[in-house]
């Protein structure tokens, strides 16, 4: 692994030799919440002074721009009988993400293990991720981030450099040869010992910040064991199925498909859309009959897929711990608390 | 230095020859096929013979008994649907459909003819070859003499591999028997066929009451080295076959020698879009054939 430091002012310059060839996408404050706290999104950003390069956690992830909300995946010509299919994956140009989190980077690479390593890749994703360059950021632990629980506090890969801010200086851990040669534009340093030293100081301060944890000990089993247990009723009753959770989640990629014959009659479209299995007709089969009727039986699912099922998979939860869906929930359902209550623990 | 990111082409500007299930370009690769002919079964059910239409693609599409495919009516939709006919007719399939949503309702109304989009096929199958040798018990309620119907004509057309071979299906009422016109070309093949109803009909001369009826007769039957050497394929709604293995239990037919075929809702077929999960396991892939043992350890499966 190569390591640079680079002088704070440097990564300005960084920023406007990128952004006069590409598109960059970077955390940008778009409001204040009631409490006049600000409010993050992933926007195209043009001026480096638009990003936030201190912002907490957007209230949506990046998702938008590699699981599009709504997406097309195929066009039909319809003449008469006859009709053609066009297959368009939906990506012209390359994106740079300035300013992604750890667990921001670590969806991305668990999204990776079922939407690229299983069979049937995704041609839609594949063309997106395949054409992403990310800068990582470092973060302060926030009072829902629960990413350390989901080993989800650090990214190992998945990310073309990745920035941690040392205060006047930024230390940079590099992955890419992209990542090496585009820094040939600014100036960087080898990093000496006092700078390791430094940065081992600022990681552990990160680690005492923790405050939010969730106990995955055994959890497989504990789900497993307490499937009919009676406090999934009882968030069953807290939930308003309104598939908030899941539209904020980074790693959420349930979706439905839906066609439709265009004005003209003479063509037609396939489209895909994000879904969520909280939602009421998400196992609803032809003939009326739904496998998931009830609020509690829903949720109960969610957690079984991200915490359950996908470790069974792919040995590590699709929870990240970013604390999105608890932080958007109308009623404050959160990860930790509904795990700690199946777990027995009182709250 | 260069600063511009040069866009990556998925398939490295090659053209797209392969559709394997490993290949990106399988994921929205549809097989143009047309309905080649629509032949009524009940006042809701059609069987529709689908033809791929390209020579070369008709020959090369396999597939075994229990599988599914993804039929797209482009506008329309697109939905699963089980293979209802013999593997050894390869891409001419035959799909025995119900008028039950948007999609088959639509295709109820169309002519033969029509073009439409194939996808797969998907998902498990029985395990045929496993079975030679044995006895094959089939047993269908209802819409599950669709799926099994593959694995039937599988049978009759290699029915020296197997011992003795019995169908047990039910339906609701006589109206709703499906195949009717196949059931003496079954019985010439040296398959017991046994027909019950729950409601019978003024000509109804044949058993009344559960499937599980006729079972129990033939427990009465048949000894208990028969059931020793005996594979279950069943097929119908979660209610019924969860009846119908427990009794198959207590004669010491393993669970993993009885396999069902599950219904779940699919938007993809490729282990993507999560609305076919049990518990969370992916029906599209690791079924829609399971054996009960792990229908039995899946979560909401029964």
């Amino acid at each position: 692994m190569i390591f640079r430091v680079f002088k704070k002012e440097e990564l300005k310059h960084l920023f406007d030799v990128l952004a006069a060839e590409n598109r960059i996408i970077g955390p940008v404050e778009i409001g204040k919440d009631p409490k006049g706290d600000p409010l993050y999104t992933f926007n195209q950003v043009s001026d480096f002074n638009d990003i936030r390069l201190d912002y907490t956690t957007t209230k949506i992830s990046a998702k938008r721009y590699f699981l599009p909300y709504r997406e097309d995946l195929a066009t039909f010509r319809i003449e008469g009988k006859e009709w053609d299919k066009d297959i368009d994956y939906n990506m012209e140009s390359p994106y740079i993400f300035f300013g992604l989190h750890a667990c921001d980077i670590n969806a991305l690479n668990r999204l990776d293990k079922v939407l690229l390593g299983s069979v049937y890749p995704m041609p839609y994703y594949a063309a997106k991720r395949k054409n992403m360059f990310i800068i990582g950021l470092d973060c302060i632990p926030q009072p829902y981030c629960f990413c350390r629980s989901m080993g989800a506090d650090t990214a190992l890969h998945g990310f073309d450099m990745f920035l941690t801010d040392m205060g006047e200086q930024y230390f940079a851990e590099i992955l890419s040869d992209t990542a090496f040669n585009f820094l040939k534009n600014i100036r960087t340093e080898e990093p000496v010992e006092a700078d390791h030293i430094h940065y081992m100081k600022i990681i552990a301060e990160k680690n005492r910040k923790f405050t939010a944890r969730v106990d995955t000990t055994d959890l497989t089993k504990i789900l497993d064991m307490e499937f009919q247990s009676d406090v999934w009723r009882q968030w069953g009753k807290k939930c308003l199925a309104c598939g908030t959770c899941a539209q904020v989640c980074p790693t959420c990629y349930c979706y439905g498909v839906e066609e439709n014959v265009n004005i003209d009659l003479r063509g037609a479209k396939k489209t895909k859309m994000l879904y969520s299995c909280n939602l009421i007709d998400f196992a609803e089969v032809a003939g009326g009959h739904n496998f998931r009727l009830e609020r509690h039986v829903r949720l109960k699912y969610r957690y079984y897929h991200k915490h359950r099922g996908f470790v069974e998979a792919y040995e590590e939860s699709l929870c990240v711990g970013c604390g999105r869906c608890g932080e958007a929930c109308l009623a404050e359902i959160t990860v930790p608390a509904v795990i700690s209550s199946v777990r027995g623990e009182e709250a | 230095m260069d600063t511009k990111l040069e866009f990556v082409d998925i398939f490295g500007g090659k053209e797209k020859k392969y559709h394997r299930r490993q290949d990106l370009s399988a994921f929205e690769f549809t097989y143009k096929a047309e309905i080649t002919n629509i032949h009524k079964l009940t006042q809701s059910e059609n069987l529709y013979r689908v033809q791929i239409l390209d020579h070369e693609e008709r020959k090369k599409f396999s597939f075994e008994p229990g599988q599914f495919i993804m039929l797209e009516l482009p506008g329309i939709g697109e939905a699963p649907f089980s293979i209802s006919s013999s593997p050894s007719r390869h891409g001419d399939i035959e799909l025995c459909i119900r008028k039950a949503g948007n999609l088959t309702n639509f295709l109820s109304r169309v002519e033969r003819g029509t073009r439409v989009g194939l996808r797969g096929p998907f998902g498990t199958g029985f395990p045929m070859e496993k079975m030679q040798g044995q006895n094959i018990l089939l047993i269908a309620g209802g819409l599950g003499l669709a799926p099994l119907r593959a694995p039937i004509a599988y049978v009759q057309e290699n029915r020296s591999r197997f011992n003795t071979v019995d169908i047990i299906y039910g339906t609701k009422d006589p109206s709703q028997l499906l195949f009717t016109y196949q059931y003496d070309l079954w019985r010439a093949d040296d398959i017991t066929l046994s027909i019950i109803v729950e409601t019978p009909d003024a000509k109804w001369k044949g058993p009344v009451g559960l499937l599980t009826k006729v079972l129990e007769e033939m427990f009465k039957k048949r000894d208990d080295k028969f059931f020793k050497n005996t594979y279950a394929i069943v097929c119908g709604p979660p209610v019924m076959f969860k009846f119908v293995c427990t009794m198959l239990n207590q004669k010491d037919i393993p669970m993993q020698k009885m396999f069902v075929s599950l219904e779940r809702r699919m938007h993809c077929g490729m282990g993507k879009c999560c609305r076919c999960n049990v518990g969370s396991t992916y029906t599209c892939l690791k079924g829609p054939v399971f054996d009960y043992w792990t229908v039995m350890n899946l979560k909401e499966a029964i």
